[in-house]
């Protein structure tokens, strides 16, 4: 093949890989949102609930991060019609692992919330706020600052994982690069294009969160917080 | 009860334990309006636990307390609302760390009395002139010291304009040199009329502001009365030896 045909070949295959970088991203966001506001519901009860709460939470948590991911995909994929309705492809890769990532989550807020000074939810309650109003005033915009460097890890793996939905037919960006493969049988070239494609977006989203991070952080807390723009951040 | 018009917090009786290890023995006191009392004791003896039952933070298991004709003991009683009115001072400031000084001071007057911003902004910006911080307004509690961020919670404490303040050990986590104007706005506060019930171990304060001494032990007040008699006769030795001790210790 010569360098001419390739760069036509890489020309025409930038289109389809678009289309399924699109639905790899799309996946990433809805991952990340369940996980999100499910996580932190999850990490409330576990510092504040009840003690059968807190244990739900716990097996909860437990069975999710115990069991792969792929398999978790089977599980919802092909459990769905064992349980009388069907779930698409798309639907069961975002449930399966938006729980997943919810249980993930769940800890990287519950660590946040309890590494804050229990001093500040006393300090709200003196105030006259309600327990809500102190989590919600005081807990959560300090437990969120904590948060952004471990979530910036837990974006960076469900950024990749969503190439598992590849096994339950999900036409993402590997999915879209396997049809060109067939094609033409260049699979190198093509899995290298789809690797920078996955290594740019970790990059990018890298980026923005610590761009999001240096610029919410606490002035006077910069240097115990550690400031890193763009780093993809191992703590 | 009596209902002394001018009485603002009764305090009877009171009992609380954790665990196996009794706390409280059964303490009786009371505040009138705009007195200052400063309750002293070593350490382990309750007096934290005091100040957090009078707010509610915990529960005793026995005894009662009313603040202004109200019983607040009352478990029916919405705690959320009469804090309100208990502002509390704390040894270690508890400043929120993620809000400037100004938005500490009328957070409360914003989430809980539901103020206008531009009201409660102006009533927190009178607070933080009060305390002497005005100029301080927007800085964020880790760019301040711990002299500035305790006279902040005072004024955190003030804006909700309470009925009474409790202060525990106000001074304690500072440096020496940052200890005198945090009692200075205590004092004028005092002086103000401002209600307020401070354990400390602050002497000179406890000698030219208070108007009775508290010596709590052993989850009991061994003594009580104003600070001449205390200083100059106490009627028990251990009296005696502990405000000599700390005397020594902390000075004049």
């Amino acid at each position: 093949m010569s360098i001419i045909d390739k760069v036509i070949l890489i020309w025409t295959s930038l289109p389809p890989l678009a289309r399924g970088a699109l639905v790899t991203l799309e996946l990433t966001i809805l991952l990340l949102g369940m996980g999100l506001v499910v996580g932190i519901f999850l990490a409330l009860g576990q510092v504040y609930g009840s003690y059968p709460v807190s244990l739900f939470i716990t097996c909860y948590e437990r069975f999710f991060r115990s069991i792969p991911a792929l398999v978790l995909l089977f599980l919802f994929f092909f459990g769905s019609s064992y349980f009388g309705f069907s779930l698409s492809p798309f639907l069961s890769a975002v449930l399966a692992l938006g729980f997943r990532s919810s249980a993930y989550q769940s800890q990287i807020f519950r660590g946040a919330i309890q590494s804050i000074d229990e001093g500040q939810m006393m300090a709200a309650r003196t105030l006259g706020m309600s327990k809500f109003q102190a989590i919600w005033n005081i807990i959560l915009p300090q437990a969120f600052r904590l948060a952004i460097p471990p979530w910036s890890n837990e974006y960076s793996s469900v950024l990749k994982d969503t190439s598992l939905a590849y096994a339950v037919g999900v036409i993402e960006l590997v999915r879209e690069g396997r049809y060109i493969i067939v094609r033409t049988f260049e699979p190198m070239l093509i899995y290298i294009i789809v690797a920078i494609i996955y290594f740019f977006f970790t990059y990018a989203g890298n980026f923005i969160l610590g761009f999001i991070e240096g610029k919410i952080a606490v002035p006077g807390y910069e240097r115990k917080l550690g400031r890193r723009m763009g780093g993809s951040v191992e703590r | 009860m009596s209902r002394d018009n001018n009485l603002l917090l009764t305090v009877d009786s009171l009992h609380k334990s954790y665990g196996n290890e009794i706390v409280l023995k059964g303490v009786s006191f009371e505040l009138k309006r705009g007195e200052t009392k400063v309750i002293i004791g070593p350490s382990g003896t309750g007096k934290t636990t005091l100040l957090r039952c009078i707010n509610g933070l915990t529960k005793p298991d026995r005894g009662r307390i009313w603040l202004d004709g109200i019983e607040i003991t009352d478990p029916k009683i919405n705690m959320d609302s009469i804090r309100q009115n208990i502002g509390m001072v704390f040894q270690n400031f508890n400043l929120f760390t993620h809000l400037t000084a100004l938005d500490n001071v009328r957070i409360g007057l914003i989430k809980v009395k539901k103020m206008p911003k531009k009201i409660a902004t102006e009533i927190a910006m009178n607070m933080l002139e009060k305390v002497g911080l005005a100029e301080k307004a927007h800085f964020y509690p880790a760019q301040l010291s711990g002299g500035q961020q305790q006279r902040v919670s005072i004024a955190r404490a003030l804006a909700m304009d309470p009925k009474l303040i409790l202060f525990d050990e106000p001074t304690s986590a500072l440096d020496p040199e940052l200890i005198g104007e945090v009692l200075q706005v205590m004092k004028n506060l005092a002086e103000s009329g401002m209600t307020m019930l401070v354990v400390s171990h602050e002497m000179g304060f406890a000698r030219s502001v208070c108007d009775e001494i508290i010596f709590l032990e052993g989850g009991v007040i061994v003594e009580q009365g104003p600070p001449e008699v205390m200083f100059n006769c106490p009627q028990n030795p251990r009296t005696r030896e502990f405000l000599f001790k700390i005397s020594e210790l902390y000075g004049e």
